[in-house]
């Protein structure tokens, strides 16, 4: 019998999500095992590192590296599976566009650990420690990987093929891209979005679209949305606009806003600058003939200032792959 | 060349109010400062929210976008959409870090060529007084 060719999923900052949506191929996840050897996975394998320092270089044939890059350990992983790998899958919303990790990078690494160690309503901390790259202690020093002062997606350390957008990417796109290789198809051009649409969730979603002006804006516990109009057209803010298709529309399906977890449509570099885009021309300002150009300001004001955290909702995926890729300091 | 900053500005026009007015500050030769590289749009409803990040990102201090006074609008209401726009975008760019006095909006109708330097002034010394802006994508990134 032929060897088979090796597949690994590596995860670095993220929540495991990626993996239970490759799980839930189900049955298929039986086809991938007939086709591939399944060489790496610490979420799911007992498999270690040094089973890969092992490996000729580019003996995996494909790795899907799922989590942001945090850390240094997060880096050195990325550096190692690339150099392991023959196709580098960046896989899912962290190491694609960064995602919630990725709102860290609104704040300094001090106030990040700060929150999390010393302020964290949950967290008993008497001693005030924060961990650091190296610790003195009776036996010897002691090392941990060193914290980064932001979130970088995988592109940003190492080279990488593809990416599959989604938080977590949909188990179907999953098999897509699978299958392809499997098939043996000729593989898209390098650096493309794999896994999903090239248009927005707009085009997958089937509720009733009319000409868009927004009186106020709603979240979501404040209104039962009407199942069968536009979401966005109800005030509530839709991100599907400005989000990449290929989920399936899911949530809008269930009454549900797009978070925007696909990304960026294909030709869009800024998923927040775009949503401002779109949401900042379909304001309803009413009559505005009879008003001073600083009464249409208030009201403008008055109309967008219900939605309490801009950047928190408008990159809620993309912050770490956006243009300006966090807050200036 | 003195150590003073001299911020880099921005400047979106509409090619038909500010961009005029612009043209007629120009031809009436009334000072104002330098700092600032013009981009003729050809409405105000055209400058993508995308294009004032990427200004930032590549380096500016500042950017100001001009617009007809509403009413005027060429396309009916392109200042508008722009205006809805601003308003938002400055709540975003405050908390990526950018204050409002670098993202100004304002109004240029093509005879006001005294307005046009007044806000090309007062930006430029409001930049000024800010200092340069650092994008995050240029801190040290460890």
């Amino acid at each position: 019998m032929a060897k088979k060719p090796k597949i690994g999923m590596y995860w670095a900052s993220s929540c495991g999500g990626c993996e239970i949506a490759l799980v839930n191929l189900h049955e298929r996840i039986l086809d991938i095992d007939a086709n591939f050897d399944f060489a790496f996975c610490p979420c799911l394998l007992d498999t270690k590192k040094k089973d890969i320092d092992a490996m000729p270089d580019g003996d995996i044939a494909i790795t899907f590296f799922n989590g942001a890059i945090r850390n240094e350990e997060n880096k050195e992983m990325a550096q190692l599976l690339r150099k392991k790998s023959g196709v580098l899958i960046a896989f899912g919303s962290c190491s694609s566009e960064g995602c919630i990790p990725a709102l860290s990078n609104l704040h300094s690494m001090e106030e990040t650990l700060k929150t999390v160690y010393l302020e964290n309503p949950t967290i008993d901390n008497p001693a005030c420690i924060i961990p650091r790259p190296e610790t003195d202690m009776p036996e010897g020093k002691l090392h941990i990987p060193a914290f980064f002062d932001r979130v970088k997606t995988l592109r940003d350390v190492v080279d990488v093929d593809y990416s599959i957008p989604g938080c977590p990417p949909e188990p179907h796109q999953i098999w897509n891209v699978v299958d392809l290789v499997i098939q043996g198809g000729p593989l898209p051009p390098k650096g493309s979005v794999i896994g999903a649409g090239s248009s927005a969730v707009c085009d997958e979603c089937e509720r009733k679209k009319e000409d868009k002006k927004i009186k106020r804006f709603y979240r979501t516990y404040e209104i039962v949305p009407d199942s069968e109009k536009c979401l966005l057209e109800q005030g509530i803010v839709c991100m599907g606009i400005a989000t990449r298709d290929g989920c399936g529309a899911l949530c809008p399906k269930v009454n549900m806003p797009c978070t925007g977890c696909y990304g960026t449509p294909e030709g869009v570099f800024d998923q927040g600058a775009k949503m401002v885009a779109a949401l900042g021309s379909v304001l309803d300002l009413g009559n505005t003939k009879s008003l001073s150009e600083d009464e249409i300001e208030r009201r403008i004001d008055k109309l967008i200032g219900s939605v309490p955290d801009y950047a928190g909702v408008f990159y809620k995926y993309s912050l770490a792959a956006s243009i300006l890729k966090g807050r200036s300091r | 060349m003195s150590g003073e900053f001299e911020p880099k500005i921005v400047g979106f026009l509409c090619n038909w109010c500010s961009y005029a007015g612009a043209d007629k500050a120009g031809t009436a030769q009334s000072p104002y400062p330098p700092n600032v590289s013009i981009v003729k749009v050809m409405c105000s409803g055209r400058v993508d929210p995308q294009f004032v990040m990427a200004a930032f990102d590549k380096g500016a201090d500042g950017v100001i976008m001009l617009a007809c006074h509403p009413g005027d609008c060429h396309y009916t209401e392109g200042n508008l959409r722009a205006l809805g726009r601003h308003r938002m975008l400055l709540r975003l760019l405050e908390q990526l870090g950018i204050e409002k006095e670098r993202c100004v909006m304002d109004y240029v109708s093509a005879g006001e060529s005294e307005k046009f330097v007044k806000v090309i002034n007062d930006t430029v010394r409001a930049v000024r007084e800010l200092g340069p802006f650092r994008p995050f994508s240029s801190h040290s990134g460890k």
